[in-house]
């Protein structure tokens, strides 16, 4: 399993120009993504969207766009997972995600890739999840405990 | 199915561990460098019914899973307990990827309309 890169694939009903549009213009974006932009989707500018969505709209979002080439690829840098409005991501790595578009049968295929989160510092992750902090420890020993009550060969 | 479709893939992501940890022998060693704090497999070796070469060989096998990892200290090689950092890259990897799940049913309903 590989911990720097997400992929996503899903055959869309719709025709390439459609889904291209839905994922570049900067108000379609928005509508399905949850978020208002006020500027326009461009290679080589920097957007800012205000989250829409119920209980994220607190948050805002800015995407550097890197490619636009049209109805086949489209990619932009942000700060992945930026829920946390009182902390400063500006100086931390990007994701670089990548929409990919191809003709399918039934329609559409479209590819999305977020890679780099290697290069998020390992104690953002970590604090994003502090509630799980130490629970391996025990959740461990618990189960060790079942299985010795089931098994004898457990005991070291 | 989207909830399945996601179920599915944190298991597949979990799998791996849950392989390494589904042997007593392994799940004791874990259990044990969880609890007690970073040791030498000489540490390790004297309280185990299995030999110190078989304890080498499991250690490596949940060092590939992710679960321990180990710093030479001068002649030795000292073994901990290392499923926080994995485990918190995981769930972080887990939280970005339901979120593009929720996000791309979205967009295909927007886009087939």
């Amino acid at each position: 399993m590989t911990s720097d890169r997400i992929e996503k694939s899903i055959v869309l009903r719709a025709p390439r120009a459609k889904v291209w549009r839905a994922i570049t213009s900067a108000d379609e974006f928005g509508t399905w993504f949850g978020a208002r932009f006020t500027g326009r989707f461009a290679p080589r500018t920097t957007v800012s969207g205000r989250i829409t969505l119920p209980g994220y709209d607190h948050l805002t979002i800015d995407m550097t766009i890197e490619r636009m080439d049209a109805e086949r690829l489209f990619s932009y840098r942000w700060h992945p997972h930026a829920v946390d409005a009182s902390h400063d991501y500006s100086q931390e790595p990007t994701t670089l995600v990548e929409f990919t578009l191809e003709d399918v049968p039934e329609g559409t295929r479209l590819t999305i890739v977020e890679s780099g989160f290697d290069r998020i510092p390992g104690e953002r992750r970590a604090t994003a999840f502090r509630m799980n902090e130490g629970g391996w420890a025990t959740e461990l020993q618990n189960i060790e405990r079942y299985v010795a009550g089931k098994t004898t060969a457990a005991s070291l | 199915m989207k909830t399945a479709a996601r179920r599915k893939a944190a298991v597949d992501a979990a799998a791996p561990v849950f392989a390494a940890l589904g042997d007593a022998t392994r799940l004791a060693l874990v259990s044990r460098l969880g609890a007690g704090g970073p040791q030498s497999i000489t540490r390790l070796a004297k309280q185990a019914p299995v030999t110190r070469q078989a304890i080498t060989k499991h250690l490596q096998v949940l060092c590939d899973a992710g679960l321990v990892r180990s710093v030479k200290q001068g002649r030795e090689r000292i073994w901990q307990f290392d499923a926080s950092q994995v485990d918190a890259a995981r769930r972080f990897l887990d939280e970005v990827s339901s979120q593009w799940d929720v996000a791309l049913d979205r967009l295909k309903r927007y886009v087939e309309k």
